[in-house]
């Protein structure tokens, strides 16, 4: 058993988890995830680690209550204990001296590219974080990712910070920043990644996206996280979750990711949970 | 199946039959199929052994369980002595009686097999194990006193409890790392409930923690420590991590939903209990027409877990009826609960609807052509036979082998072609210092019975080695 050393909801629909996990801690690296069952008999759900204290033993995850599981993480109460921490799984993100690298995020992966940033800053890389949501309330950590950027700009649909309107001001979001960019890291929802990515592909700059496909074990048994990146079948858990954003199959992981819409959907009709409001989630990522 | 099947009816004579559900209500239900002997049918086939001076059965037995003489104990109604000789040799009974391939092992040349119809060791076996559960008290042997040396096992399933179990009655300290969350291997994951009951893998997990074996679940060696890491603070190393890695065909349509691994869809129903859906919290999809792809035991497995979630299942094998390489028990119940076989069929691709779901699949039919390497006839496509079949679901059970985590993460280990971890085969001593392997991870996928025979001779050397070591300075002794 693993404990909830703290649970709290820093934006509406957005839960930030703190586990005591010391092994899992000791190990963790940007761009991995944990797996983690809410009860006994619970589904196993991937968490990108947000945050980690090595010494306290603790990992950090945000979690967006999006459905039947992450729903029953939100709820949980700090002191309480949940059956399953396990990580840190999948590869961690390549960090090397890049140059100019813009961090793009949104949702959970506001969080999730907090570590990946603050390896990239500490390697000697120009840091710019891009942080895209509905309006200005649903955003967060924006102190820590300061911290570890040279500069950060916003895009949100209501234009109540920064760049009013969708990813697709990207190319002008980025040009804000006065500088040649030789790389872009995006974490976040699917819809988020695949349209991040058809910006930067006509810039032509290297991206790396953090995918998030169904998973099961996380460790290569089960291959329910195959997706097609170049042409060849890779499973997520094992040769990523980080790939190269252009070679990914896009459409293809939109479709295995709504393998159980419909049965999901029969626990939800029974029990009550936020609905949530994420637009990008709606389309099924 | 017929000619298995006919090789079979010739022999099973005096064989005292197995009483199972009936087709039509086991068809609905996960409850065990084989409901086991009753006290009187276990003594009367028992009976029947010749006890031979020189027994074929005990050689044909990867851990060379002494059967003439549990027979004899049985014959005379003695089950607790029974019982005591079957432990000497053998962790799992329970598990082994249920599992074992006995038509290739144990019962292959009994002595008996071509007058009478060879005895049914496994079924014994099996009656024993299960009459010790309904004892009150289950005998724990006395554990010596420590020795203060440990030994890590990477590894819940048969290879990594056997070398545990074997370890920690000789006195030495066992922590088992299991990276999923329930101890068991494919014995918790992969074989369905209603062919081994997950209450009876719990028992011998319990029986090893009462012993004192300690269980760490949810870790993942490579990913949460590494082998190098474990060395630091155990003497020993036991890898048993199976062959968990998934093979796909490689053909087109393969990603599309609906078409699963054997392991996702046997996880999703036993390990995480997806029949009870939604009282347990992982999906799995009530599929109309099934096509599992695959002619072993897995492919089995998979194919009557479908059935019994109501689909009109088909298995799809390449080659003929008498290559199938389940064991006969398991053909023929798919067979008679309805499992449809398409046997000389070989899917070509799978073709998706507009939602991205498998429809249809494209086969091809064979014909058996001259003997391959292994000795069986090769299959030979028959041009122009292309067929398109309607499924809505595809569950590839082709074969698995070793997940290469380990292997990337452990400087120094050995690693064959198929990604096994080398060892040597008296003694599971890998290319690296102080550390052991066996079970599937060593020879790919394999049977429980050899996994065991394989952490047996692996606890044996470990054992030589760690008594071979001056006693330990911290004196964690007695
Ligand atoms: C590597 C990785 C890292 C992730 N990191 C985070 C994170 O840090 N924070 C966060 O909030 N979410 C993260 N996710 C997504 C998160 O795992 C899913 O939102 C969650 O599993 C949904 O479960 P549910 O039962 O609440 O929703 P459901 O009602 O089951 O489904 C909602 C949607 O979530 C997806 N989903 C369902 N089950 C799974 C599963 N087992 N694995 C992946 N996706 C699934 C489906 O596409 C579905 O449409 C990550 C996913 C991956 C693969
Ligand atoms: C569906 C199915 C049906 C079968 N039916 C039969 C049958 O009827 N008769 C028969 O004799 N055999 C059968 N087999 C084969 C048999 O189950 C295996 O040969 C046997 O379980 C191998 O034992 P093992 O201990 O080597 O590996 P496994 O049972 O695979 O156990 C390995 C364990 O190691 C864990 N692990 C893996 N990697 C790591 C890691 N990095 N860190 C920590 N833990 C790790 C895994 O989670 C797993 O629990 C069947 C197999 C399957 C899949
Ligand atoms: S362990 Fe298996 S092979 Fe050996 S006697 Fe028992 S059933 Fe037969
Ligand atoms: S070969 Fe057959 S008859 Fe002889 S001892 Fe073994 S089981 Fe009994
Ligand atoms: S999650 Fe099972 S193989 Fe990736």
């Amino acid at each position: 058993m693993f404990e909830v050393l703290e649970s709290r909801m820093i934006v509406p629909n957005m839960h930030q988890l703190v586990f005591d996990a010391p092994a899992v801690a000791k190990a963790a690296q940007p761009g991995q995830f944990i797996i983690v069952r809410a009860e006994e008999d619970g589904e196993r759900i991937p968490l990108s680690l947000s945050d980690w204290d090595a010494e306290r033993g603790t990992v950090t995850a945000i979690v967006m209550n999006a459905g039947n599981t992450t729903s029953k993480i939100a709820a949980l109460e700090t002191g309480s204990r949940v059956p399953t921490v396990v990580g840190p799984l999948g590869n961690a993100s390549e960090i090397d001296k890049f140059g100019s690298v813009v961090c793009l995020c949104g949702c959970y992966g506001i969080g999730s590219i907090y570590p990946v940033a603050r390896a990239l800053k500490a390697k000697g890389n120009t840091v710019y974080t891009i942080i895209e949501g509905r309006s200005s309330y649903l955003l967060y950590w924006e102190d820590k990712l300061r911290a570890v950027s040279d500069g950060i700009a916003h895009i949100t649909r209501d234009g109540t910070i920064g760049f009013k309107g969708h990813v697709s001001r990207l190319g002008e979001v980025m040009a804000s920043f006065n500088d040649r960019i030789d790389r872009v890291v995006i974490n976040g929802c699917t819809l988020l990644m695949k349209r991040g990515s058809d910006e930067t592909r006509s810039m032509g700059i290297k991206t790396i996206a953090n995918l998030n496909p169904i998973m099961i074990d996380g460790t290569g048994m089960c291959g329910v996280c195959r997706v097609t990146v170049g042409k060849t079948t890779k499973f997520a858990c094992v040769d990523g979750p980080d790939f190269d954003a252009h070679e990914v199959d896009w459409e293809e992981l939109f479709q295995r990711r709504k393998s159980y819409v419909p049965e999901e959907a029969r626990p939800l009709r029974t029990s009550r949970s936020e609905k949530h409001k994420c637009r990008s989630m709606k389309a099924g990522a | 199946m017929a000619d298995k099947k006919k090789k079979k009816k010739a022999l099973d004579l005096d064989r005292r039959g197995m009483p199972k559900q009936p087709v039509d209500v086991r068809i609905r239900n996960f409850d065990e199929v084989a409901l086991g002997y009753t006290e009187q049918l276990a003594i009367e086939e028992a009976k029947r052994c010749l006890v031979c001076k020189k027994p074929k059965c005990v050689k044909n037995c990867p851990v060379e369980i002494d059967i003439g003489a549990f027979m004899n104990v049985v014959a005379e109604g003695d089950f607790a002595a029974g019982v005591r000789i079957l432990k000497e040799k053998n962790l799992l009974p329970a598990v082994c009686g249920r599992v074992c391939p006995q038509e290739d092992q144990c019962e292959m040349e009994c002595a008996l097999v071509k007058k009478k119809g060879e005895l049914a060791i496994g079924r014994v076996e099996r009656f024993l194990a299960d009459w010790e559960a309904t004892q009150d008290e289950i005998e724990v042997p006395e554990i010596p006193p420590s020795t203060g040396r440990r030994v890590a096992v990477v590894g819940g399933g048969p290879a990594g409890l056997t070398v545990a179990g074997d370890l920690i009655r000789q006195g030495h300290g066992v922590t088992i790392f299991e990276a999923l969350h329930e101890m068991g291997g494919v014995l918790i994951y992969g074989i369905p409930e209603f062919r081994l009951p997950k209450r009876i893998v719990k028992r011998e997990i319990n029986y090893l923690a009462r012993l004192g074996v300690e269980m760490i679940t949810d870790f993942v060696i490579g990913k949460t420590r590494t082998i190098d890491s474990l060395l630091e603070e155990f003497d020993a190393v036991f890898i048993g991590s199976g062959a968990g890695l998934p093979w796909f065909m490689d053909i087109p349509g393969e990603n599309l939903n609906g078409v699963y691994s054997a392991n996702e869809y046997l996880t999703r129903m036993n390990l995480m209990k997806g029949y009870k859906f939604p009282d347990s919290g992982t999906p799995i999809t009530n599929h109309k027409r099934v096509a599992v792809i695959g002619g072993g035991n897995v492919a089995m497995d998979c194919a009557r877990t479908a059935l019994r979630l109501g689909a009109d299942t088909h298995i799809i094998y390449r080659r003929s009826t008498e290559e199938l390489p389940a064991r006969l028990e398991e053909i023929e119940n798919a067979e008679e609960e309805g499992v449809v076989f398409q046997l000389l069929t070989l899917p070509l691709r799978y073709i998706g609807d507009e939602r991205g779901w498998v429809k249809e699949i494209e086969c091809l039919r064979m014909e058996l052509g001259e003997p391959d390497a292994s000795g069986r006839r090769r299959p030979i496509p028959i041009e122009g036979s292309e067929t398109i079949m309607p499924f809505d679901a595809v569950i590839c059970a082709i074969g698995n082998s070793p997940n290469p985590l380990i292997a990337q993460t452990t400087p120094g280990l050995r690693i064959g072609r198929k990604g096994n971890i080398e060892t040597d085969d008296e003694t599971g001593k890998t290319s690296k210092d102080r550390v052991w392997a066996g079970g599937d991870v060593a020879t790919g996928a394999a049977t429980v019975i050899l996994a065991m025979g394989a952490g047996r001779k692996a606890a044996r050397s470990i054992h030589d080695y760690l008594s071979s070591l001056p006693p330990p300075k911290s004196s964690a002794m007695g």
